[in-house]
């Protein structure tokens, strides 16, 4: 186990060095930053004497050596655009992703789950025709128009919710939630489903197809045969069967909503480590996308750590054949 | 009502938690970067400072001088000017404005990490004279001063030590200090929050020294960076005004019968430069020699370039065309100079043929695609227009990051660039743009080195003169000689445009300020949330 968990633990230690090696190669594309902080009326000398002040006149193995010494201490340095240390930027916008993130997953969950178990049973329904139908404009529509229709209709039109931010907040210590309020809810409601609807059909998709094959299987027929009603079949034993991979892709899609909230946040303006992204790529703020990019790669490495080391514990076949080796 | 009892009301108003207060929501597509008024040189951030904090001299809404805190200013010698101070004025925190705060101001706005050097450079020296006199000497004569004193916010010298905010916010030390989120200005509104890249919040100030025709208690500003979220935002009645509008979404918004657009020209001048120094050019199929130093070139490209249809189809309408390197409102435009070379494809040929080049060249094009208004569509359209008459044009259309560093290297035959002189005065223009380049700043955005020794004296002489009819007259011949050489080709002034709901009065400014004290708010319907 110990083993197992270093082996893993070093594998991550090296993709995270490989993310901010190819994050800063990339970085020596995206252009200078200094005329965006000097404006027009700074002479040449002004500009020089900035770009070596930033460390930018330096070679690019030296700056990301710098970059990766700095990086082990928890120090990004500081915001270019902001003038702000990047670690406290981030903890500031922190919050609002996660809880953006995390409400999408549960509205994917809560509604993607009983949509994949009714289109399965009643396959070939109405219903769950129109179902999978939607489905399959959720997964092929781009989350930003998704987005823009909602606007549109719930805002625009409607004037049932509001169209961006995050409302009201309320701080509890470092933590700055717009839970507690009616109006920070009525301000998540329209960003969370735009984020939830690619999860939410992966998902439905996922535990239909699971779902369909499982009611295939043989122990279905036996409690079947053996006059089980229909609820215990269905729910007690074939959605109990299909929700281990569906855990497991939840789980791993965790990162990828948490990182690809960047677009969701943006037509939100949800004031999110995205949309702070996304400023910082277009003022070439070089420190903020660097502490970005690793702290995305970061998460993704410890969701992809925590499923590997739970696999070992719950499948027993890995530990048997690790025993068997070693004998 | 006496001036005892508005703070009292003031305070009764705050009490009731703003219950029935007048509240203007704006959006930008930015944020403002900081509260610290000396800390960048930007016009969204001087603007909305421009309401917490005041100058010297101030703006009309004509862009005319006028008084704020000086009441009266004369020249005592040609480099000694006497400003009066007005009396009376308090800063938010209650503690009177005098002389202390001016000198304190200037050396602030000197100081290291402070964007407004370029400013403060003519300064030699801020003398106190009395309590509300103070006399200002520049190095050399300098008769754009009180133009230049329009965007030097004062601050007071007592709250900046108490805050230990004495020097500006400098982003590159992360010299971070009160004055960047927190504000004591003498304007007319004062900060009451702060939250960056999230809402900043101003509360009236109603100890405020003057009249403000303003009915505003409170104004929330929100950046909303996606153009579409600002539209939206704007039409369900989340704000009452927002700016940039996208072009596309004009005729939506004014189509919508609550909603305005309001269109006036920028003071930034979109313009042509072509690389003129070099033997030959870097990035073109005629080797050997230099076709732009032919000005017979120069005025084949100007000519064939419709800048009419660039308006109409490009800009959406949003443009007014230019033969200036200046637009109206900067001090030294010429309105009867302002003809361009008609748009003659023919007559263009004819000119490059002249030139000898009957089959035309190959050039290479640089132009930022994330600066200004729909930039790169324009660099297309300059690049179709010259394909008709043989000029073949080689498009870098990149992001303003990596395009910016590169025309300043000089790296380029033929770009693209937008220019507001932020002195509002047509001599920044011939300084930065017109002017032989010099190792002391002269031309530094002459990026093509575009050179006349007729101009370039001219524009040491305009820098000091300060008699007002002889340097109009040699502005006039500055332009003039530049119009004559084609020096640059001028394409357009962009139009700044502003939506808002119908019940808001505001006052636009060719700088792109907007001053919440002209800003007012009729009978408040608002959506119930």
């Amino acid at each position: 186990m110990l083993v197992f968990a270093l082996r893993r633990l070093v594998q991550a230690v090296i993709v995270m060095l490989t993310v901010a090696f190819i994050a800063f190669m990339l970085f020596q594309y995206v252009g200078d930053p200094v005329t965006n902080i000097l404006g027009q009326d700074a002479t040449p000398e002004q500009r020089q004497q900035l770009r070596s002040d930033l460390g930018l006149d330096q070679p690019f193995p030296v700056q990301f050596v710098r970059f990766v010494g700095k990086a082990l201490q928890g120090e990004f340095g500081l915001s270019l655009r902001q003038g702000r240390k990047v670690s406290s930027l981030i903890a500031e916008r922190l919050p609002a992703t996660l809880e953006l993130s995390l409400t999408a997953a549960v509205i994917a969950l809560v509604v993607g789950v009983p949509m994949g178990v009714y289109a399965a049973l009643r396959r070939g329904s109405f219903l769950s025709q129109v179902m999978m139908t939607i489905s399959l404009l959720g997964v092929s529509l781009p989350t930003f128009l998704i987005g823009i229709l909602l606007i549109l209709v719930f805002a625009v039109t409607l004037k049932w919710l509001p169209s961006f931010g995050r409302g009201e907040v309320t701080a509890l210590g470092a933590w700055s939630t717009g839970l507690l309020t009616l109006d920070g809810w009525k301000h998540l409601i329209l960003p969370s489903i735009t984020l939830a609807v690619f999860q939410l059909t992966l998902i439905m998709r996922l535990v239909r197809s699971e779902m369909l094959e499982v009611l295939r299987t043989d122990y279905i027929r036996f409690a079947r045969a053996r006059g089980l009603p229909d609820r215990a079949v269905y729910f007690g034993h074939a959605l109990k069967n299909t929700l281990v991979p569906v855990i497991t892709i939840t789980g791993l899609q965790l990162g990828s909503l948490i990182a690809f909230a960047i677009i969701t946040e943006t037509v939100f303006q949800w004031p999110g480590m995205g949309l702070l992204f996304i400023q910082a790529v277009t003022f070439a703020d070089i420190p903020v996308m660097a502490a970005y990019l690793c702290l995305i790669a970061l998460i993704f490495v410890v969701i992809n750590l925590v499923v590997d080391l739970l696999y070992f514990v719950v499948d027993a076949r890995l530990r048997v054949e690790r025993t068997i080796a070693a004998h | 009502m006496t001036n005892k009892q508005t703070p009292l009301i003031a305070a009764l108003v705050l009490a009731c938690g703003l219950a029935n207060a007048v509240t203007l929501r704006v959006a930008n597509q930015g944020d403002v970067q900081s509260m610290d008024p000396h800390s960048l040189n930007e016009s969204l951030q001087l603007g909305f400072d421009g309401s917490i904090y005041e100058s010297l001299v101030g703006r009309g809404k004509d862009m005319s001088v006028v008084p704020l805190l000086a009441t009266k200013w004369t020249q005592t010698s040609p480099t000694v000017w006497r400003f009066e101070l007005r009396k009376g004025v308090k800063f938010h925190d209650g503690t009177p404005f005098s002389a202390d705060d001016v000198v304190f101001s200037f050396k602030r706005a000197a100081a290291d990490g402070s964007d407004m050097k370029g400013y403060t450079a003519p300064v030699k020296e801020v003398r106190k004279i009395s309590e509300l006199v103070v006399d200002i000497e520049t190095v050399t004569p300098f008769p754009i001063l009180p133009d230049t004193l329009t965007v030097f916010a004062i601050m007071s010298k007592q709250w900046c030590e108490d805050n230990k905010a004495q020097t500006p916010v400098d982003r590159r030390k992360g010299i971070e200090n009160t004055a960047s989120f927190k504000a004591n200005g003498t304007g007319p509104f004062r900060l009451k929050e702060r939250q960056p890249s999230i809402r900043t919040v101003l509360v009236r100030n109603f100890n405020y020294w003057d009249k403000v025709e303003s009915n505003l208690d409170e104004v929330v500003f929100t950046p909303i960076g996606s153009d579409a979220t600002r539209v939206a935002a704007l039409l369900s009645g989340e704000l009452d005004v927002m700016e940039p509008v996208p072009l596309q979404d004009i005729e939506r918004i004014k189509g919508a019968s609550s909603y305005t657009v309001l269109q006036g020209p920028e003071l930034r001048t979109i313009f042509l430069g072509m690389d003129q120094k070099r033997d030959e050019l870097l990035f073109s199929s005629v080797k050997g020699k230099n076709p732009f130093k032919d000005r017979k070139v120069r005025q084949a490209f100007y000519q064939a370039i419709d800048v009419e249809t660039i308006k109409s189809r490009v800009m959406r309408g949003a443009a007014t065309p230019t033969a200036l390197m200046i637009g109206p409102g900067v001090n030294g435009f010429q309105a009867d100079m302002n003809k361009r070379l008609p748009y003659d494809a023919e007559a263009a040929k004819k000119l490059l043929a002249e030139a000898g080049y009957p089959s035309g060249f190959e050039v290479t094009m640089n132009c930022p695609n994330d600066r200004y208004v729909n930039d790169a569509a324009i660099c297309q359209a300059v690049a179709a227009n010259l394909a008709r008459i043989g000029v073949k044009i080689n498009l870098q259309a990149e992001t303003k990051n990596t395009y910016f560093p590169k025309i300043l290297r000089r790296d380029t035959s033929f770009y693209l660039l937008g220019w507001t002189p932020s002195t509002t005065d047509a001599h920044d223009a011939l300084y930065n743009l017109m002017a032989t380049p010099t190792d002391k700043g002269q031309g530094q955005y002459n990026l093509g080195t575009y050179s006349n020794a007729k101009l370039d004296e001219l524009t040491g002489k305009i820098q000091v003169e300060t008699d007002k009819a002889k340097r109009a007259a040699m502005i006039r011949e500055a332009f003039k000689i530049h119009q004559d050489d084609v020096g640059h080709i001028p394409l357009h002034q962009q139009a700044l445009a502003w939506a808002y709901n119908k019940n808001v009065t505001l006052a636009q400014l060719p700088n792109n300020y907007m001053y919440f004290k002209w800003v007012t708010l009729k009978d408040q319907v608002r959506a119930g949330r």
